[in-house]
């Protein structure tokens, strides 16, 4: 009589969940794409900062087709939630494109679950009628079936830009995804080294909302007061990971308070307060409301964290560093990375490569886009490159027969 | 005709062949306890077990025992029971008595554990990095608005930011305690410590007395029902007002000082005349609903210059609804005071059995308001009681904003819980007005002791934040995540918001 059960998106808490990472960011400020190998190559250099329990990468500017389509990626553990959430997206989407993901067989890569991407635009008439904006439309939706449809998470829902994770080390599963096939002008790769088993796809990084996607190492130590501050804005913490908090509060602070890129940072890693007493009046003024207004939001405990978008991409550390970061600039390719042999493989001879300071942000923008930018990118249409290059070396793909 | 069944509590015991027969143990004790005949001759009757003459006694001869009598066993009818029915059929009265409430009800802090980093997250060393206690009490915007400032940054937009809010080094005040139920020595140690530590003392709402005048900058003017002492001066003196509405010792009841604690210096502080009884009315007479609050809580800003303006309340049942109610009506904080906190005089009755526990009001006002997203519009102070820094850290980890001390400052400063406040003979000159008796309390030495107690608990603070990971306060503030319960019921768990330990 018992079914077996269906993994909820709140399977992993009420346990938060303990781990160490690596992560990487490449972001090519003058907005030249290129191919997502580079991410997988970075991302294998570290491959002992995981443990095969999870890895992921997060691409922007790979789907210059469908520039204004919420693009979501999708993963179902059945049927169906397939057919569920596939009822959800009709009643509040029209749909432009429904397809499976593009995989290849892997070794080590087992128990996928049912992987699909669509291209959407929101029912003019509903959007009007919800009298939200069409990004909190969409935080609806995915709020919605991540909540309410066991088997079904999103994992990710941005405009021209998607994240590819699941239980792997990070070079199988950007290899099982094709990832070499896609062209971006910024990436963000994560490999897990979780201390419990979850085993659930969804529970992979990088995590994502909209545009937002994060992959960070560390543990946010002050993870219960930071969820329960956005219970009060209307996101539900379901996950209980540290990425997931970290993603959403960059979205609370960024799109829906409108602070600068540079005071959200500060906001969530915030100079101490005998450096603020250092500081002139007027900058005084404006830390000590940050930090007493956004105290809750504190990101405290040791973390680094990598924030992609689509324009850019920052790195973060938390305010006494207590996780590597290391950055690297080689003309207009900005790339940060927990180890610095990662930042070595991909880019020969940069031009400067430093350890950014505790709680300074490490900032990429894209020449020419605005940003926040959600909603008004234009990329010039053109095919999804299928160069492959050569990637092979850094894990094995199985010849499909 | 036996005018008394009720036994003597106590027994003093003298050791003989130590005696010195100095008479120090006569001329200390404040209820008259020993005459001197050749050797200091104890009436047990007299004896409030406050230790007074045992720790000046330079004989170390004197002993207070419990008088062990012992009662026919009833679970029902306890001693005190008994002697409580034969009191009250002697006097007809309603019981006096003083400090909180000194029943065996569940402290709830005592079931509740903190949590601590270890391998997958590192804990800090507070000796070794900053570890940051600085706090603002008052109400914050919902979002930080900027401007570009021309040159690359930022600045506040115009009229954005925080407002005037109260800034504590640490989380920690010191609750209001009036000038008239305790002596101007004690005021004066407060002000003294506070405005060393960065912190504030609360006047309390008996007025506040000139000789404070120097240390305004760190205290709380209270407004009570009997707006003792309150003028357009007062007002503006400190740095934030407190509507006293109720206290946790006595919710629902108002106060009364008696006349012969009503002296020269107390009757120019509160403005009333010499000798006359002061009584604060139950309710305030100008407020009889939620509207009325607001009208008063805007009165005083207008007449202070919009300073902070705090609301004190006692935990009831509807704490919840009434904390959020006093939110809406602009209160900038709001003041906690759980079942057990102390009085200075309350009817026994109702200090042992009205009110809730600090730790679920704390629970449910902080639940309650970020529910309705209005936890940013004020702060919540806890109290009643808390006993150390252990119940701080956990008060601030269910959600408080700081905590404030009566009862602990008290004890720093001499205090042994005999709770006889409320009989005006302190032996230690702190709840009496009594010449002889508050010249025991140096105001300089009782202000270095609250000093040290606020230093200790602040390093021990520090600690308990490095052992969780996170060096700022508003990291623990309101992470329930972070405390487990041990041996509480699931409804209580639930009200917590906590987890039972091993989830
Ligand atoms: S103070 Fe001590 S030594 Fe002095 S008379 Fe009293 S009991 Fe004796
Ligand atoms: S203040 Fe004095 S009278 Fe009141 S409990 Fe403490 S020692 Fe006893």
């Amino acid at each position: 009589m018992t079914t077996p059960m269906r993994p909820a998106y709140s399977q992993e808490s009420p346990f938060k969940i303990h781990g160490g990472c690596g992560l990487v960011g490449i972001c090519d400020e003058s907005g030249t794409r290129f191919s997502g190998s580079v991410a997988i190559e970075a991302m294998a250099v570290q491959h002992d900062r995981g443990n095969g329990l999870g890895g992921g990468f997060a691409g922007y500017g790979i789907y210059p087709e469908f520039p204004d389509h919420f693009a979501f990626h999708m993963m179902y553990h059945d049927l169906q939630a397939k057919e569920e959430a596939e009822k959800l997206f009709d009643e509040y989407f029209q749909v432009d494109l429904a397809e499976p993901m593009p995989t290849r067989p892997v070794k080590g890569i087992t128990d996928a679950p049912l992987l699909w991407r669509y291209f959407l635009q929101p029912y003019p008439a509903k959007l009007e009628l919800s009298e939200l904006t069409p990004e909190d439309y969409v935080v609806h939706v995915v709020m919605l079936i991540n909540s309410t449809i066991d088997g079904a998470f999103v994992a990710s829902s941005g405009k021209n830009m998607g994240a590819f994770k699941g239980v792997g080390y990070p070079e199988q599963i950007g290899h099982y995804f094709l990832l070499e096939e896609y062209e971006g002008h910024t990436w963000v790769g994560h490999n897990r080294f979780p201390t419990n088993t979850p085993g659930w796809w969804g529970g992979a990084h990088p995590f994502t909302l909209l545009d937002w996607s994060i992959v960070h190492n560390g543990e946010i130590s002050s993870y219960g007061i930071n969820s329960r501050y956005l219970e009060q804005f209307g996101y539900k913490c379901t996950l209980g990971t540290d990425t997931e908090v970290a993603a959403y509060l960059f979205d609370l602070l960024l799109r829906r308070h409108k602070l600068p890129l540079a005071l959200a940072c500060k906001a969530l890693a915030s100079p101490l307060w005998e450096e603020i007493d250092r500081m002139g009046p007027e900058e005084a003024a404006l830390m000590t409301s940050l930090r007493a207004v956004y105290g809750p939001a504190l990101l405290n405990g040791p973390f680094a964290i990598v924030l992609g978008f689509n324009g850019g991409m920052v790195a973060l550390n938390d305010r006494i560093k207590l996780r590597p970061l290391v950055a690297a600039r080689k003309g207009s390719v900005l790339c940060v990375a927990s180890e610095e042999s990662a930042i070595r493989q991909i880019i020969s001879a940069p031009d400067a490569v430093w350890a950014p300071k505790a709680g300074e942000p490490v900032i990429a923008r894209i020449k020419g886009m605005d940003w926040p930018i959600h909603g008004d990118l234009h990329l010039a249409p053109s095919e999804i490159s299928c160069a492959v290059t050569g990637v092979e070396a850094s894990c094995e793909i199985v010849e499909v027969a | 005709m036996l005018t008394s069944f009720i036994q003597p509590e106590f027994k003093v015991e003298i050791d003989r062949d130590k005696c010195i027969k100095c008479g120090r143990c006569v001329q200390q004790c404040g209820w008259g306890v020993y005459s001197f005949a050749e050797r200091p001759i104890p009436d047990d009757s007299k004896c409030r077990a406050c230790h007074r003459c045992v720790t000046y006694c330079p004989a170390h001869c004197i002993t207070i025992k419990r008088n062990e009598l012992v009662f026919r066993d009833s679970e029902n009818w306890s001693p005190a029971l008994r002697k409580a029915v034969w009191r009250q059929s002697e006097s007809g009265g309603v019981m006096l008595t003083s400090m909180g409430n000194d029943k065996p009800y569940q402290r709830i802090f005592d079931y509740l554990v903190l949590d601590a980093c270890q391998v997958t997250n590192p804990s800090i060393d507070p000796l070794r990095e900053p570890m940051e206690l600085k706090t603002f009490i008052g109400r914050k915007p919902d979002s930080v608005e900027v401007e570009s400032d021309g040159e690359g940054g930022y600045r506040l937009a115009p009229g954005a930011g925080m407002e005037n809010n109260i800034e504590l080094a640490t989380p920690i005040m010191f609750g209001g305690m009036s000038y008239g139920s305790v002596s101007l020595n004690v005021h004066k140690s407060l002000a003294m410590a506070a405005s060393r530590l960065g912190i504030t003392m609360n006047t309390g709402e008996g007025g506040l007395h000139a000789d404070l005048y120097p240390y305004t900058d760190n205290v709380i003017v209270q407004c009570a029902s009997g707006r003792f002492g309150v003028d357009a001066d007062y007002l503006n003196r400190g740095v934030a007002i407190e509507i006293k509405v109720g206290q946790g010792a006595k919710p629902g009841i108002g106060g009364h000082l008696p006349g012969e604690k009503i002296n020269k210096e107390v009757s120019t502080t509160r403005m009333i005349p010499q000798g006359t009884d002061a009584i604060s009315p139950a309710p305030h007479h100008d407020i009889y609903s939620i509207e009325d609050l607001r009208q008063l809580i805007y009165s005083l800003k207008e007449a202070s210059g919009y300073k902070p303006v705090g609301v004190k309340i006692a935990c009831v049942h509807n704490v919840a609804a009434i904390a959020s109610g006093v939110v809406r009506a602009g209160a900038d904080y709001v003041y906690l005071d759980g079942f057990k906190g102390g009085t200075g005089a309350a009817p026994q009755i109702i200090r042992d059995h009205v009110g809730i526990p600090i730790e679920i009001a704390i629970a449910v006002v902080d639940q309650r308001l970020r529910d309705e997203g209005i936890r940013n519009q004020a702060s919540i102070i806890a109290a009643g009681s808390i006993r150390s820094s252990a119940d701080m850290a956990k008060a601030i980890a269910l959600g408080a904003d700081a905590v404030a001390i009566g009862s602990a400052a008290l004890i720093a400063l001499g205090c042994h819980v005999c709770q006889s406040c409320h009989t005006g003979c302190c032996s230690w000159g702190i709840t009496t007005q009594k010449p002889e008796l508050t010249r025991r309390l140096d105001p300089e030495w009782g202000a270095e002791r609250l000093t040290n107690l606020v230093h200790a608990w602040s390093h021990e603070l520090q600690e308990i934040l490095g052992a969780l990971g996170v060096n700022a306060v508003e990291s623990l503030r309101g992470s329930r995540e972070r405390l487990r319960a041990i041996g509480l019921d699931a409804s209580t768990c639930e009200i917590l918001g906590v987890k039972p330990a091993g989830m």
